[in-house]
């Protein structure tokens, strides 16, 4: 990793933590489709990157996010369930050959097939913590499963726009 | 023991997980209480400061409504005003302490807002250095919005009237009848007005307002009113569905209100 594209991961941080504070906070269509862009943040981190530095970006980026949310923890919880699980995850779907040197796990580099693979199981994970701590103590687990559904179909659709429109292959941002 | 080492070396990824994961758990249930610190939310200074700007630029685009809203409410302000103008022959006697005004009033803007989770709160831009204390109970020109959760130097946090365990002490105008009004967490436009007991007979249509057994609102302030009474499934009361009276997508402006009496009350309450 050169220095170049450690400022891209800085940088590229406090973009998804800003936009999603900022703008894609106020968007909820229907009431129901949430639109957490930020998980893409964490999805895309290098592929080399160990699962603790992980753990720790996660950790920070969803305090920032909590802390304009006002649900303290709940997005920090769930998001540090897709950061741990990452890693392991990306093992699993290992292509035969194994993986790319420096390589960005996203779908320019990866392929759309792939990239269903990798990131909707995770991107449903994250949401069903998140609306399952966020509807304890209430009866609306019906709800909050549409919720679940409706949000990672959004999340994945925005995911996949965004990398058409603002990656490049085999590199940052 | 070196093996017991190894083995933790081996599994610290799992066991940083665990400490962070534990952090977080911790913070929700912290947060949870109905008042409390409120340093790790958007009340605080710096991202407060950062929804403050927000709102500033957002703001333009809602003036037409704020606007109105407002001129509405001078105009109902006007005409109750009128009542009270002494006629010319008229005397003035003043009246003694307990027929005294208990509540003071004061104005905030609201600089963050959420209505579709289940536990939703609202950030004001008035804190402690305006004499915002917690548990002061908020509202607007349409109706409740809810209460001071905590308050820091600028900013206060406030629960909103759309959180699940939030109950507001209430009662049927038309019929005095007294229940507690608490969002069911599905429609930010609905609420259910619990601990109405089944021989009472409601109307479609009557008007809710905060009842005066509550130490938090003045009475009267309109909370919504009744859309459907349902049988329900407690032995005891009716299933009540209230139409809110305020319209949470979009509240801009909105008034605080501290009981100056509350610790008188609260101490009267507690000898029983």
């Amino acid at each position: 990793m050169n220095s170049n594209r450690i400022i891209l991961l800085i940088g590229g941080f406090f973009l998804y933590l800003i936009i999603q504070v900022l703008l894609l906070k106020n968007i909820v269509v229907f009431g129901l489709a949430f639109c957490f862009l930020y998980v893409l943040y964490i999805l895309l981190l290098p592929l080399e990157m160990k699962t603790i530095p992980i753990m720790l970006v996660a950790f920070v980026l969803g305090m920032g996010v909590d802390l304009f949310y006002d649900t303290l923890g709940m997005h920090t919880a769930s998001l540090l369930a897709l950061a741990f699980l990452r890693n392991s995850w990306l093992k699993l779907l290992t292509p035969t050959g194994g993986y790319d040197e420096n390589l960005q796990p996203s779908m320019l580099n990866m392929g759309f097939g792939w990239f269903t693979y990798y990131s909707l199981p995770l991107i449903l994970l994250h949401h069903f913590i998140f609306f399952y701590i966020d509807q304890l103590g209430t009866n609306l687990f019906l709800a909050g499963v549409q919720k679940v559904i409706a949000s990672t179909i959004f999340v994945f659709v925005m995911s996949i726009i965004v990398q058409l429109m603002f990656y490049r292959r085999r590199r940052g941002i | 023991m070196q093996r017991i080492l190894l083995f933790l070396y081996r599994i610290r990824a799992f066991l940083l997980f665990v400490l962070l994961e534990s952090i977080a758990i911790w913070l929700i249930v912290s947060n949870n209480s109905q008042q409390g610190a409120v340093f790790f939310n958007s009340a605080n200074q710096y991202s407060g400061r950062i929804l403050q700007t927000q709102r500033n630029v957002l703001d333009y685009f809602s003036l037409t409504s704020v606007n109105k809203a407002l001129v509405d409410q001078n105009a109902a302000l006007l005409a109750e005003l009128e009542h009270y103008r002494q006629p010319v022959d008229s005397m003035f006697i003043p009246v003694d302490a307990t027929m005294m005004a208990t509540f003071e009033f004061k104005g905030a803007k609201v600089i963050n807002n959420s209505i579709n989770l289940a536990q939703n709160f609202i950030t004001i831009n008035k804190g402690a250095k305006h004499g915002i204390k917690e548990g002061m109970g908020v509202f607007n020109e349409e109706g409740v919005v809810g209460r001071v959760k905590g308050v820091t130097q600028h900013f206060a946090s406030v629960i909103s009237l759309l959180h699940t365990e939030l109950l507001i002490s209430s009662k049927i105008e038309s019929s005095e009848v007294f229940g507690s009004t608490k969002w069911d967490g599905k429609d930010p436009k609905k609420a259910k007005l619990l601990y109405v007991p089944r021989h009472v007979e409601l109307k479609v249509g009557d008007r809710v307002v905060t009842s005066g057994y509550n130490v938090i609102f003045p009475e009267g302030i309109p909370i919504g009113k009744i859309i459907e009474v349902g049988a329900g499934t407690e032995t005891n009361y009716l299933d009540v569905t209230i139409e809110l009276a305020t319209d949470f997508t979009r509240i801009s402006y909105v008034y605080l209100v501290e009981n100056f009496v509350e610790e008188e009350l609260e101490i009267l309450e507690d000898l029983n």
